[in-house]
């Protein structure tokens, strides 16, 4: 193990009945970055997630989380590490104070837990009842749960699943801070956008294997093409030879539409200075970049759906 | 100890904040207290072996009352907190089960406690009920039987797998056996052949134990019963530790 490294996974493999949930999965997780096992619903995001936290027992494998095993150690790790389940509920009847105030005296060593309260934003809803919150009220609750004994690695099971979009912001804004205070955050998600814009490094899981691993700029560099940009020739019957321009990895004409992709990250100044350079007439340009989407697509053939 | 006291508070107020919950517990017995003392009153008769109706009514409603928290409350109340979800996000932390367990069995206990206490006053008040026992043997008995019908209920909640299923088992074993059992409808007025399977019912055992030390025996006398629901107790408290499940 390296290191810096806190997380290490390898060969693990989990089946239900006939249907391996996880098979084959290795990876690891170095301190203090922000993880994201991305993938669609079924692909085995939850069962090594929870493999890792020790609430699952796996089939084959091994895994090591900060110097323990938590099938058999499951009593050491828990203390720090805090962990976001995707399905989960309190009493009805409990209070947003209370249910800190309970968790917080379960853990050997805790933290002040109205310092979270106040972060989450959720100081106003200290006394109203858990049935009463919203489902965003409850994630953040459930969230302040995770980080009462102020653990060294964070889990975060579909974190914004069910959120609304400023609502997810926010909650993005969230871990970002975790990290700067110095976790570790492992994350799952099936939204691409989510792991790509929140996460330092992404496996991409899909059928219980991981089918990619990296930070999210060099899966789409290496995976996809960069950028693609599209643009409309004003006169009829003009030759246009982009062969030159470096980077371009494919071009394609339909008429007077064109539909170039290339992976240099200025290829759109590029193509721009071109165009004017050879006094060629364009209009309706548009220039996009690759995802994380096009990433999973170019990887496994079909779109990632809910 | 932190946490059991902390988990032990919160269920206490889960209670009160919904008290539709206790009604049944409490008022059932209450009921049954008044619709038959009007019938029968408390008049010392032979057929009781010298005492009243009343007298042997409210040990004999207070293990109706153990069997109705036991069987049907702790059973309820695990099971959906396993249903739920309540249970696994407890699982995510070091909590060990066995604090869990015991907040849930405190709690189920003082309502059990309560139920009975209830009974007593009412009983005193309304038709002079007569204690003839010892007040620490009786207390002692108490806890035996709840926590061996307690125990059931945690193997009940375990074993079956989801909320509904549990609720329907718990109800089929209890409604039954309060009748056979001699804890509604006195074993003295039951004809031979239900008297057999009465000596089968663990509720037996409780009411059996209750009556007679309500009306003094001591404990010589109930060796079998206390022999029973200590085994009782000790089996299925490690069938319900062994079968644990937090979802």
């Amino acid at each position: 193990m390296k290191n810096n490294t806190v997380i290490k996974v390898e060969g693990l493999k989990k089946s239900y009945g006939s249907n391996k949930a996880v098979d084959d999965v290795s990876f690891e997780v170095s301190h203090g970055e922000i993880f994201g096992m991305v993938g669609p619903n079924g692909a085995g995001k939850t069962t090594t997630i929870e493999c890792i936290e020790g609430l699952r027992k796996f089939d084959e494998g091994s895994i090591d989380v900060l110097g323990y095993d938590p099938q058999k150690e499951g009593s050491k790790l828990k203390p720090v590490i805090g962990i976001q389940l995707q399905q989960s509920q309190l009493q009805e009847h409990i209070r947003v104070w209370e249910a800190l105030d309970l968790y917080s005296s379960i853990y050997p060593k805790s933290t002040d837990w109205n310092i979270i309260l106040e972060q989450l934003g959720l100081t106003e809803k200290r006394n109203e009842y858990f049935s009463k919150l919203s489902g965003g009220q409850k994630q953040r609750l459930f969230i302040a749960l995770s980080l009462v004994n102020d653990p060294e690695i964070v889990f975060l099971d579909e974190l914004t699943t069910g959120l609304d979009p400023q609502a997810r912001r926010a909650m993005w804004n969230l871990v970002r801070s975790m990290k700067d205070k110095g976790k570790t955050v492992y994350l799952t998600t099936h939204f691409m956008e989510e792991a790509e814009k929140l996460c330092d490094r992404v496996a991409i899981i899909d059928h219980g294997k991981i089918i990619a691993i990296d930070t999210p700029s060099e899966l789409i560099r290496k995976y996809s093409h960069n950028e693609r940009i599209e643009f409309t020739l004003v006169d009829d019957n003009i030759d246009v030879d982009l062969g030159g321009i470096e980077g371009l990895t494919s071009f394609d004409r339909t008429d007077n539409r064109i539909i170039i992709y290339g992976n240099s990250a200025d290829l759109t100044q590029k193509v721009v200075n071109h165009l004017t350079e050879k006094k060629i007439a364009f209009s309706d340009f548009r220039s996009e970049k690759s995802t994380l989407e096009d990433v999973f697509l170019k990887l496994t053939g079909r779109e990632m759906r809910d | 100890m932190k946490s059991l006291w902390k988990l032990t508070v919160i269920e206490f107020k889960m209670f009160y904040r919904e008290p539709i919950a206790m009604f049944f517990t409490l008022v059932f017995p209450l009921m049954l207290l008044f619709i038959f003392g009007s019938i029968y009153g408390n008049e010392p008769t032979p057929f009781f072996g010298g005492v009243g109706f009343i007298d042997t009514a409210v040990p004999a409603y207070s293990a109706m009352i153990i069997a109705m928290t036991g069987l049907i409350s702790v059973t309820l109340i695990f099971s959906s907190y396993r249903e739920t979800g309540i249970l696994r996000r407890l699982h995510a932390t070091p909590l060990r089960p066995q604090t869990i367990l015991s907040a849930i069995m405190i709690i189920v206990f003082m309502l059990t406690v309560a139920g009975m206490v209830i009974l007593i006053i009412a009983g005193k008040l309304a038709y002079g009920l007569k204690f003839l026992g010892n007040p620490l043997k009786m207390t002692i008995a108490f806890i035996l039987s709840s926590m061996s019908f307690f125990s059931i209920g945690f193997v009940l909640s375990g074993v079956l797998k989801t909320a509904r299923a549990a609720q329907i088992a718990s109800n089929a074993v209890y409604f039954p056996m309060i009748f056979l059992s001699g804890a509604t409808i006195p074993r003295e007025v039951l004809p031979e052949h239900l008297r057999t399977i009465n000596q089968v019912l663990p509720l037996t055992h409780v009411v059996n134990l209750l009556r007679g030390l309500w009306v003094g025996n001591g404990f010589t006398d109930h060796i079998k019963e206390i022999i029973i629901l200590t085994s009782m107790m000790v089996i299925f408290l490690v069938i319900s530790f062994l079968t644990f499940r937090w979802d």
